[in-house]
């Protein structure tokens, strides 16, 4: 599979008046060609950080240490600001988290979504309109022609968030990164917004970087999903393995502490503690202290990724040879006799795709 | 917005009415003597004089006359400066004051809009320090003082500009500084707040992410969202140049309306002082509604809940 | 991506495992905590120019107090023999020796005028005779004693204003709101000069226009405050629990619009003296022989040609005093509203 876009190494700090602060601390990933990658983590893990390095969007005070960020085999890091400026909003665009303040309040929306295309010198001033018009109705904004001179404080949150993904697909990009697009939104538009999106995703052919703190939303729309702890990718695989079978204790916190209709507990499971200062980061696993099966090694030393199959690999050193063998929370457990349940069910049903089988039952 | 810029001029009228009304009875309980040489009058000259002057009339009369003459433009007569009417008076000397006032306004506003720009997107660097250390200045120095040391030192030791005398442009360039430095710094100060707060916003760095250029981002998105705010302070801005004007125009010998208060003051000259307080306090409440319609019609919100507004 | 397990040696003893950290060790916070009043002050101390402000006008309220006893001389005394004295304070001090140049040729005034040896003028003599120093002195007293007019009409007046009509809201707030628009639509220099001419010209006219307009801006920021405070939580409970209105703006909503205040007269402060300093300055605030940083400055123009030491002393000194009021004032605001700094 192609590789549209390759980071390796990424290492950002931001300098604070206390100090340096490790946001990103050796992050690598790829992005395939036409798949969905969902980048999960707590607030504060570096998820937004990472994409707004590929955006070269970071804040004045941050800082990119080391590490190649290649956009087809080209380093967007070596790039001058000008070239990075014909990517953004051409090759790779952005959707923002919060569609209340991300239209400019001043500016007519049909303007602002032909924006893009006229920056890129794509269209002319007409064209660019009557394509944003095209556009906007693709994303659901309906009576989109009528529609391109009002301002967007006529439009709701659900609409506006329509209207910023419409900008961010009006010049076909080649990488479309969502930014929490659904975190700022009420329960019954983010399921809106994100059905919108899974039928951008077979309507227009992009790759797409979709970050989220929220497993439930990851299920229906990612291929692969990558999990993120303290400024570091803890454990990548694709959606089925990190549901189905987790193994970094890190993912098995978070699915744990997913709400599903199995949960009968009276209170939902919360990982205990918080995330480690990163001015400080500990030179072992950063998500020791709050793992239940932390071993002595995990405050000596970093693990490093273990290989689980081709397509999934977790840094822990409960993957090492040496550790002793633990037993995952029961709900855990459950998940894996479920995925294994799956899987015979596959082998018998070779028509059914299991990404769609895995998709529906979490749906509901 | 039709039916709300109605209801603010119905509220503008009462205002003034209870202005005019106010002065004027003011005016009736002040001590002193209009005429400027009335120790040397008799009875019988004062007492024809008040004839002369409507003075001799039922205080009451007297107020209704004047207001009614208000609503034709007409102030009464100066006791002072050859009995020329208000009117008159005010009309002559309107031209200097209008031509300074403007000028102050025009660069104060605009140096403040560019200082505060340039400083807030050089924000924290030695740009933004120094833009701010002109804004102390500028707002700290009262503008009579500012006028001193400009004619000190441009007109009075480097003979660039005359130093006291009205003839053209060249003389109005040195009160129009010394005006101009409050609204300067007022402008500077609250624009470089407001575009530091856009500059932060998330629709910025939307544009950005859309592909603009840092100068195409400022110019196209960041400097109209920041502008919009600084329509509302030109109002009290005004306010300043009117009482700045007086102590300036005094310093430079500019025969405008300022000037023209400070001599009617010192002289007693109640129909002057009338017809002027009334003419600032016009030219106040004109001015914050102009304002405020402005507003409305440059910020989109605004404009279209303008139903709204008039609840 | 790459697998880098099999490189890396670890002993087998470090794979038993540990507890978990006690978590409420560490959601511990170590840093001390501050009240919102020590935050602030920590604040406003590193903030450098407003440090200095705030020494240097305790420095001259210092010295004004001093001059309510003690001027080197008195500021209203005349001594035409001794008119316009350039400023000594000794031999040979450049701008400080008691000469001037009379037509290119040094001389020393204070021989001219046979002033006693011994006998100097720090900051020179003005066209009666009268000691600059010293009436430098009363005038910045004067200045000061303006400010804390001011500052009084402001919490006597602007805040409890502010409190009513925010609190009562209602036709209250409207009469209320609709007078001080009425007010605010007056030129306040209009209403001053109104009041000048009502009463005799002087303190007593000044302090009386001031208390009539001076505390609208407190008034408005107070109500506004006000209206937002009212619809908190805490102010709603304490409303449902039945306390009485003077009880609770006395216990939630003065604490809460402290910062405001105190800002606001801090900023009120430097405008107040403005005012007293310009209408001097034109002639119809403090009536002669009394000294005024304004009356001061308006002598010292009217000779800025021959004698311009007369007119910088002035000039310099309320300017000082403006800036270091405006400095100290933005130093308490970014201080107590730290959101404005970033």
């Amino acid at each position: 599979m192609e590789r549209i876009l390759d980071v390796q190494h990424l290492k950002v700090n931001f300098a604070t008046f206390a100090g340096q602060v490790q946001a990103i601390r050796d992050v690598s990933f790829h992005l395939n060609k036409g798949e969905t990658l969902a980048i999960v983590g707590e607030s504060g893990s570096g998820k937004s950080v990472t994409v707004r390095s590929i955006m070269g969007l970071l804040a004045n005070n941050a800082h990119i240490d080391d590490g190649i960020i290649n956009f087809k085999n080209q380093d967007i890091l070596k790039m001058t600001p000008h070239e990075i400026e014909n990517l953004r909003g051409n090759d790779i665009s952005m959707i923002f988290q919060d569609p209340m303040t991300s239209l400019d309040p001043t500016m007519p929306i049909g303007k602002q979504v032909a924006e893009p295309l006229l920056i890129h010198g794509k269209a002319t001033k007409k064209a660019a309109l009557k394509r944003a018009e095209e556009v906007l109705e693709l994303v659901g904004i309906t009576n989109a022609k009528n529609r391109l001179k009002d301002y967007p404080h006529q439009f709701s949150g659900g609409q506006r968030q329509r209207i910023v993904i419409a900008m961010a697909i009006v010049n076909d990009p080649e990488i479309l990164i969502a930014d929490e697009p659904t975190t700022a939104l009420d329960v019954t538009i983010q399921a809106q917004i994100i059905d919108l999106m899974k039928e951008l995703q077979h309507k227009i052919d992009t790759s797409i970087i979709f970050i989220t703190h929220d497993l439930g939303v990851v299920a229906g729309i990612a291929d692969r999903v990558a999990v993120m702890y303290a400024g570091k990718i803890v454990e990548f695989g694709t959606v089925d393995e990190i549901f189905y079978d987790p193994r970094h204790p890190y993912t098995w916190g978070l699915l744990n502490s997913m709400p599903t209709l199995k949960t009968d507990a009276e209170r939902l499971y919360a990982i205990p503690g918080t995330p480690p200062n990163l001015l400080n980061p500990p030179i072992g696993d950063a998500f020791a202290p709050r793992n239940p099966y932390a071993m002595a090694v995990d405050y000596e030393a970093m693990p490093p990724f273990f290989k689980v199959t081709a397509t999934h690999y977790a840094a822990t050193w409960l993957l090492h040879p040496d550790a002793p063998k633990v037993t995952p929370p029961t709900a855990i457990q459950q998940r894996k006799a479920e995925y294994r349940a799956l899987l015979a069910e596959q082998q018998d049903q070779h028509n059914t795709t299991i990404d769609e089988k895995i998709g529906d039952d979490l749906d509901d | 917005m039709g039916k709300y810029i109605l209801k603010r001029i119905g509220y503008m009228i009462l205002t003034l009415f209870i202005i005019a009304t106010a002065t004027f009875f003011l005016m009736k309980l002040m001590p002193g003597s209009p005429y400027a040489n009335q120790a040397k009058m008799t009875t019988e000259q004062i007492k024809i004089m008040d004839q002369q002057y409507g003075l001799n009339k039922p205080i009451v009369q007297q107020y209704w006359i004047y207001m009614i003459g208000l609503l034709h433009g007409d102030f009464g007569t100066s006791f002072q400066f050859n009995n020329q009417p208000v009117s008159y008076l005010i009309a002559s000397r309107i031209g200097p004051s209008m031509q300074i006032g403007l000028q102050a306004i025009i660069l104060g506003t605009g140096l403040g809009i560019l200082l505060g720009a340039i400083a807030a997107i050089r924000k924290n660097t030695w740009v933004d320090t120094v833009a701010t250390f002109f804004a102390i200045i500028g707002r700290s120095i009262p503008n009579f003082v500012f006028a001193v040391i400009l004619q000190f030192f441009l007109a009075f030791k480097l003979g660039l500009f005359p130093i006291a005398l009205w003839d053209g442009f060249s003389s109005s360039i040195l009160p129009t500084i010394a005006l101009a430095m409050a609204p300067l710094a007022t402008t500077a100060r609250f624009m470089r707040t407001e575009m530091v707060d856009v500059l932060n916003s998330d629709y910025i760095e939307l544009a950005r992410a859309k592909g603009n250029s840092p100068w195409q981002t400022v110019a196209k998105h960041a400097l109209r969202n920041s502008l919009i705010p600084v329509v509302t302070i030109i109002g009290p801005m005004a306010v300043d140049l009117m009482v700045g004007s007086m102590v300036v125009e005094n310093i430079f010998s500019i025969p405008g309306i300022g000037e023209q208060f400070v001599k009617s003051i010192t002289t007693n000259d109640y129909p002057t002082i009338m017809g002027l307080t009334i003419l600032y306090s016009t030219m106040l409440v004109v001015v914050i509604l102009i304002v405020d319609i402005l507003y409305g019609l440059i910020d989109p919100r605004i404009r279209l809940s303008g139903s709204e507004a008039q609840n | 991506m790459t697998d880098h397990s099999g490189k890396i040696q670890i002993k087998p003893a470090s794979f038993k495992p540990v507890a978990a950290a006690n978590v409420d060790e560490q959601e511990k916070i170590s840093a001390p905590s501050l009240t919102f009043v020590q935050d602030a002050l920590r604040r406003l101390r590193k903030n450098r120019a407003a440090t200095v402000s705030l020494w240097l006008l305790l420095i001259i309220i210092m010295i004004s107090v001093v001059s309510i006893w003690w001027t080197p001389s008195n500021p209203n005394a005349q001594n035409v023999a001794y008119a316009n004295l350039p400023p000594k304070i000794g031999q040979g001090i450049p701008g400080f020796s008691g000469q001037a140049n009379v037509g290119g040729r040094i001389v020393d005034k204070y021989a001219q005028a046979k002033v006693p040896k011994g006998t100097y003028f720090i900051l020179g003599t003005d066209y009666l005779g009268r000691d600059l120093f010293s009436r430098l002195m009363k005038g910045v007293a004067l200045s000061l004693l303006i400010g804390m007019l001011a500052t009084l009409f402001d919490l006597v007046i602007g805040v409890p204003y502010g409190l009513i009509s925010g609190w009562h809201g209602g036709r209250t707030d409207t009469i209320m709101q609709r007078i001080i628009e009425i007010i605010s639509s007056i030129p306040n220099l209009v209403i001053v000069i109104l009041m000048l001419l009502l009463f005799t010209p002087g303190l007593g006219s000044i302090v009386m226009a001031m208390g009539l307009t001076g505390w609208i801006t407190m008034a408005r920021l107070v109500r506004a405050e006000t209206l937002t405070l009212k619809s908190q939580e805490y102010v709603l409970a304490a409303r449902t629990l039945g306390e009485s209105p003077i009880k609770i703006a006395i216990k939630h909503l003065i604490p809460n619009l402290s910062s405001t205040i105190i800002i606001q007269t801090m900023f009120s402060i430097p405008t107040a003296i403005f005012f007293e300093a310009f209408l001097s300055f034109i002639g119809i605030g403090i009536p002669a022989p009394n000294a005024s940083l304004g009356t001061l400055l308006a002598d010292g123009q009217k000779t800025f040609r021959f004698l311009p030491y007369q007119m910088w002393y002035p000039a310099a000194v309320i300017s000082i005093i403006m800036i270091a009021f405006n400095l100290l004032a933005d130093g308490l605001r970014d201080a107590f509203d730290p959101k404005t700094q970033e």
